[in-house]
């Protein structure tokens, strides 16, 4: 009985023939998700990010301390234990409590430069790419400029300019990960701005502006999001890098690039401080390229029917 | 007889290549006039030239008495549309019927979108079952009906075809050829046809010119072409082709 209800709704899903335009939209991500659940890493790495998702949205239930407050008479760089999971830090403060917080500036980070930087790339990248020409020579040679300074050092010198701070770590690191999003949304944009399909509405008198950003942009969509996804680890190494190096998010935020590094003065003695943020960044990083992976998989135009 | 189309001495230059070398013609309205040729004697590029496709450097385009500048505007695509050779590539691979429809309509600021779709399907033969399939889920015949919807849902007055059935199989070929033809008839439409089969071109079009390396060969009526009266080597051995093709 349900096996048929299940069986039936498959086949709405499936349909060769859909009635509605719901219908045509659903059964296409169900394809979508078909390929990408038939891979199980990348479940796993979905998992991850969900867990990551669900403690940074619950972190006040889940942790027994305050991450910013600590016990500095009792309880200094305690080794982890029954009351304090992942031990404490120098100030005394629960680091499992913080490491749970910190989820929160990891996502908030991860967030904000994928929606800056993935936007302006997507931008830059398709109209450099229709437009050719002046145009085109002009945005690449920008984007050039950006690819050649290494990553860490351009975002360094950012926030060395606007100031240390979460805020400003953000806008560093996203204005040092646009140009690749530029590049493949170019690339993207050279291998469909031919096609019969956009002289077509070309043909309908569709002004430049609207072929770029309803015709072209869509079929860039699915490649950049998969790009944003395997970048995303890079963004945490780097935010937690930056952190590291006192220049992005300040005591006391339970950032972990910065607990790392305030671990580092007793990382022989008191090796916890630095290995419990540090797996985090690792698990969350993996969760992020599996996911990213598997979105290949499911999302490549190249693969089969489109 | 009015003309629909006056094109006159029209040269196209790709970097350096001349693709079309002054060429002439006139398309009186509600005719159809096929441009015969074999690949790369410009018949395509003229069509491309007149929708502004190909970059015009010398002679003049007019279009239901206007004559055309360097860019068209949105009047002249109400006017005049095209299909494509190759249905397979003429359609987004990310939209639905439903979405390729409403586009024009769209663009051109059009009301009553859901009559339009509903009566462009109904016309080209494909019932509402299609209207929110996706190119992947349709075949040659079905997908080339839907560029064709996509030409008539503007409702203009003259149509290109370049080649629009030479990438369907022979029973395929026939049918849309037929749903041309009738929509033709209803509509009162101007064609200018591209293709390199003489059968098509004969059965389809009342005049056509023979084109080779960008220049016009000769005008014929159709009746001339089946009656082997022509007056050029050439067209003589473009017969002689596609006839030993024939009895082969």
């Amino acid at each position: 009985m349900t096996a048929s209800v299940v069986l039936s709704r498959r086949e709405w899903l499936l349909s060769d023939r859909p009635a509605s335009r719901l219908q045509a939209r659903l059964g296409r991500a169900y394809v979508a998700w078909r390929r990408f659940s038939a891979n199980r890493l990348a479940l796993i790495g979905m998992l991850i990010i969900i867990a990551l998702l669900v403690v940074a949205a619950f972190a006040d239930v889940l942790t027994p301390y305050s991450p910013t407050v600590g016990d500095l008479k009792n309880a200094r760089l305690l080794p982890p234990g029954a009351a304090h999971w992942f031990g404490t830090d120098d100030l005394g403060r629960d680091i499992y409590s913080r490491v749970v917080y910190g989820a929160r500036w990891t996502l908030y980070v991860v967030i904000l430069v994928a929606i800056i930087a993935a936007p302006i790339g997507l931008l830059v990248g398709t109209i450099a790419g229709y437009a050719g020409g002046w145009t085109d020579t002009i945005l690449m040679r920008i984007t050039d400029i950006f690819l050649a300074f290494p990553k860490l050092v351009l975002a360094l010198a950012f926030v060395a300019a606007l100031g240390p701070g979460i805020e400003n770590a953000v806008l560093a690191i996203a204005i040092t990960s646009w140009p690749p999003y530029a590049r493949i949304a170019r690339a993207e944009t050279l291998t469909v701005r031919n096609s019969d399909y956009i002289k077509a509405v070309q043909l309908m008198g569709a002004s430049p502006f609207r072929i770029v950003l309803r015709h072209i942009m869509p079929l860039c969509i699915s490649s950049l999001i998969i790009r944003v996804t395997l970048d995303m680890a890079g963004i945490i190494l780097t935010a937690a890098g930056l952190g590291f190096l006192g220049l992005g998010a300040q005591p006391p935020l339970p950032e972990w690039g910065a607990m790392i590094a305030s671990g580092r003065r007793f990382i022989l003695d008191q090796w916890w401080v630095a290995a419990a943020p540090g797996a985090a960044i690792l698990i969350v990083s993996l969760g992020f390229n599996l996911l990213g992976d598997g979105l290949r998989d499911a999302l490549d135009p190249r693969s089969g029917d489109q | 007889m009015t003309a629909s189309i006056t094109v006159e001495g029209l040269e196209v230059v790709f970097d350096r290549f001349r693709a079309l070398k002054g060429v002439s013609l006139e398309v009186s309205e509600g005719e159809s006039y096929g441009l015969v040729g074999e690949s790369g004697s410009g018949k395509s590029t003229l069509l491309r030239a007149i929708t502004g496709l190909a970059p015009v450097s010398a002679g003049t385009v007019t279009v239901n008495g206007k004559t055309l500048g360097k860019t068209r505007d949105k009047a002249f695509y109400r006017e005049v549309q095209m299909v494509f050779q190759d249905p397979y590539g003429s359609l987004h691979p990310r939209q639905t019927v439903d979405r390729l429809l409403q586009e024009p309509l769209a663009i051109h600021g059009i009301a009553d979108g859901e009559k339009r779709i509903e009566r462009a399907l109904d016309e080209v033969g494909l019932g509402k079952g299609f209207r929110f399939r996706y190119a992947h889920q349709l075949s040659g015949g079905q997908r080339q009906r839907v560029a064709i919807a996509r030409a008539l849902i503007l409702e203009p007055s003259i149509l290109l075809l370049d080649e629009p059935t030479s990438a369907l199989d022979a029973s395929v070929q026939a049918e849309v050829l037929n749903l041309l033809e009738e929509v033709r008839r209803r509509r009162k439409l101007t064609f200018l046809m591209v293709s390199h089969d003489l059968a098509i071109i004969t059965h389809m079009c009342e005049r056509l010119m023979v084109m080779q390396n960008g220049e016009a060969v000769e005008t014929l009526t159709a009746s001339q072409l089946i009656g082997h009266r022509v007056s050029e080597d050439y067209t003589r051995n473009l017969l002689r082709a596609s006839e030993g093709f024939v009895r082969a």
